[in-house]
């Protein structure tokens, strides 16, 4: 275990920007935060989190993919590839720490997706134990421990100090070339995580059941006559979905700028009406269909091919920010009922 | 008044005015409530909530509801009742299947100004006169209301419901709102700062369309963003401020109907603040045609519809500072 006085945190993050590009939590001047490219000044949000989720440094909203130029009836493949530079991730909070566990088993499973690879390789991740649980926090549904969260290095801070555990082989090597870091006691967190836990336990959602989602039922909630009602006011955007620190759902698309075909992807949503659309045009017909495949696969789908685990982390982002409040919470616990 | 409206409820369903209620549905706090149609009494005893966080304009879902077949009522604030009356205009909802009560309004609280307090952790409400009291996990708040209103309250336009069948509570006027402040500061402005500041706020966009979609303007059955085959589906942006265009556009299209009603400003996850590129069409259409309130009568022809030989034929490029 490490420590670092809070007055030196610029010193910290001034040392880890020489090594690598860091990011770090902070304010944007619209009342919200995000990960910025850390440089002199910039200082960590008071907030407890960002409102776009860490996913974005791993798997970015757009992404060129490669370009194709034709001549006659050749056809000239142009890679446009960057590779990105190596990256300290700073502040991501225990949630959006398991969210990268989610998506590996999307993209690093076969056939590997080779842009996201090479991004969790480059990539830190420094996390940061949650001081100020909110009420729509509920990582601890999921086993997540906002007192103790993973990471190639774990902090936690109190008004003195930041402390700064290594878990991994990048967190070590990363550690090493910080020399204002000195060496502490274990038992220097105690306190803090006691504190945060006290506040975990008392938190509104911790009553969420998710017991019994499990195969054999699925059929039974795909087929739930609440779908309808639950849907019925969903105005068909995209926030949950772009909020969201596991959906993982993308596009490619070809654009044709006269000169070449540039292939990109994008995220892409459930919610929208054109999702999945191919030439025989019968996609998922209604916003029921497009919202219960949501939820589906989150609380469904996804746990039935990879062990139980659940596409979703707590984060609550999509409970503050759905313009309609039909949430995930909501959503699980009326499906509960199907289940009793 | 959530009781008043509740019992209204209950007697419209009751006595056959209506077959079902279009209102606000319970949430898992008291801040996230989802509208919601009440088909039984119980859902209306057990789920209906009227409340400082029941902001969202339930008009546009008319538009689908109306179409169901037997008859909704809904509840409508001052505000909705603009969009309400609007969509009437354009024939988008069927009037005969809806029956309004309208609702006054003492202003709708948000949750962002409650967070900006840092205010977290927050498990319940409570209103003591004009303050507001809230439990979180860290303890008790106290907050003047006025301090937690949307913005769109704040500059409030009128507390007049244009278009129902019953009213509770008294009928309220139009107000002074001084609401195109903001834009005139942003006329004030240079070119170059006006850019600097619409760059700032919409390269935040995350192309949700949230704020379309919540829209009562936006009403197309198919919209032109959406149609693969249009050419414009602009899924993904070529740099962070093309997103610019979609809203520009997008202002361009409601102008002359939209109502202000703030929607779009109020779900954008990113907090941009939409509603005043629409205010900026709003304030320009006042000075060039005279004072037009889209939503505010169901007869008069707005503006742009409205061709006379006096109208205005404004140049930007000549009249605006452009050279």
């Amino acid at each position: 275990m490490k420590k670092i006085a809070i007055s030196k945190l610029n010193d910290l993050f001034s040392a880890i920007s020489k090594e690598k590009v860091l990011y770090i939590p902070a304010d944007d001047g619209a009342n919200q935060a995000r990960f910025t490219p850390w440089q002199e000044g910039l200082t960590l949000t008071d907030k407890l989190n960002t409102v776009r989720s860490a996913k974005d440094l791993f798997f970015p909203q757009v992404e060129n993919l490669v370009n194709f130029k034709n001549s006659g009836k050749a056809i000239q493949i142009i890679e446009n590839r960057t590779e990105p530079q190596p990256f300290v991730l700073f502040g991501v909070r225990a949630c959006d720490c398991r969210s990268f566990d989610i998506l590996d088993r999307v993209f690093l499973s076969d056939p590997v997706d080779t842009f996201y690879k090479t991004r969790r390789e480059q990539g830190v991740v420094i996390t940061l134990a949650c001081n100020r649980p909110t009420e729509t926090c509920f990582c601890g549904v999921f086993g997540i421990d906002g007192a103790d969260p993973q990471g190639d290095v774990t902090c936690w801070m109190d008004e003195a100090a930041l402390y700064w555990r290594a878990n991994t082989e990048k967190g070590e090597a990363l550690t090493a070339a910080l020399p204002m870091l000195t060496d502490c006691a274990e038992e220097a967190i105690d306190p803090i995580a006691a504190k945060i836990r006290s506040i975990l336990s008392k938190l509104p959602l911790n009553d969420l059941d998710l017991t019994g989602f499990n195969r054999d039922r699925m059929m039974e909630l795909f087929n739930s006559p609440q779908w309808e009602d639950l849907s019925q006011s969903c105005l068909g955007c995209g926030t949950c979905t772009f909020v969201c620190p596991t959906c993982q759902c993308y596009d490619v698309q070809d654009f044709d700028d006269g000169q070449q075909v540039r292939r990109f992807r994008c995220w892409d949503s459930c919610m929208f009406s054109d999702f999945t659309m191919m030439a025989h045009g019968t996609n998922r017909p209604t916003q029921k269909e497009r919202f219960r495949q949501r939820f589906m696969h989150k609380l469904s789908y996804f746990p039935n091919n990879n062990d139980g685990i659940f596409g979703c982390v707590g984060c609550g982002r999509c409970l503050q920010k759905c313009p309609i409040h039909m949430h995930i919470v909501k959503v699980a616990k009326a499906l509960k009922e199907d289940l009793k | 008044m959530q009781e008043r409206l509740k019992q209204k409820a209950l007697e419209l369903l009751e006595n056959g005015t209506a077959d079902r209620i279009l209102g606000w549905k319970i949430g898992e706090f008291f801040y996230d409530l989802t509208p919601a149609v009440f088909k039984t009494r119980q859902e209306i005893q057990e789920e209906f909530v009227y409340s400082p966080f029941a902001g969202a304009n339930l008009s546009k879902y008319l538009i689908a509801e109306s179409r169901k077949g037997g008859k909704v009522a809904v509840f409508l604030k001052p505000c909705d009742s603009y969009s309400f009356t609007q969509l009437l205009k354009e024939h988008r909802i069927w009037r005969e299947n809806v029956y309004v009560v309208g609702v006054q309004c003492g202003g709708m609280c948000d949750m962002e100004k409650l967070r900006a307090k840092g205010c977290e952790g927050v498990l319940s409400v409570g209103e003591d006169g004009e303050n507001i009291v809230v439990e979180t996990l860290y303890g008790t708040n106290v907050f003047p209301r006025a301090e937690l209103l949307e913005d769109r309250c704040i500059t409030c336009k009128s507390k007049k419901v244009v278009t129902f069948d019953e009213l509770i509570g008294e009928q309220g006027t139009e107000l002074e709102s001084d609401r195109f402040s903001q834009v005139a500061q942003l006329e004030a402005m240079t070119s170059q700062e006006r850019f600097a500041f619409w760059q700032k706020e919409l390269s935040r966009c995350i192309r949700c369309n949230a704020c379309r979609n919540v829209c009562p303007a936006c009403s197309c059955e198919k919209c032109v963003f959406d149609n693969p085959g249009s050419g414009v589906r602009n899924k993904a942006a070529a740099d962070s401020f093309e997103e610019s265009l979609f809203h520009i556009i997008r202002a361009f299209h409601v102008t002359g109907r939209c109502t202000d009603c703030g929607e779009c400003s109020r779900v954008c996850p990113q907090n941009i603040p939409l509603h005043l590129l629409n205010r900026k069409m709003i304030k320009d259409m006042n000075e060039l045609y005279g004072t037009y309130q889209a939503g505010a009568d169901p007869d008069t022809k707005p503006p742009l519809t409205d061709f006379t030989l006096d109208d205005e034929e404004p140049s930007i490029v000549h009249t605006r500072g452009g050279q």
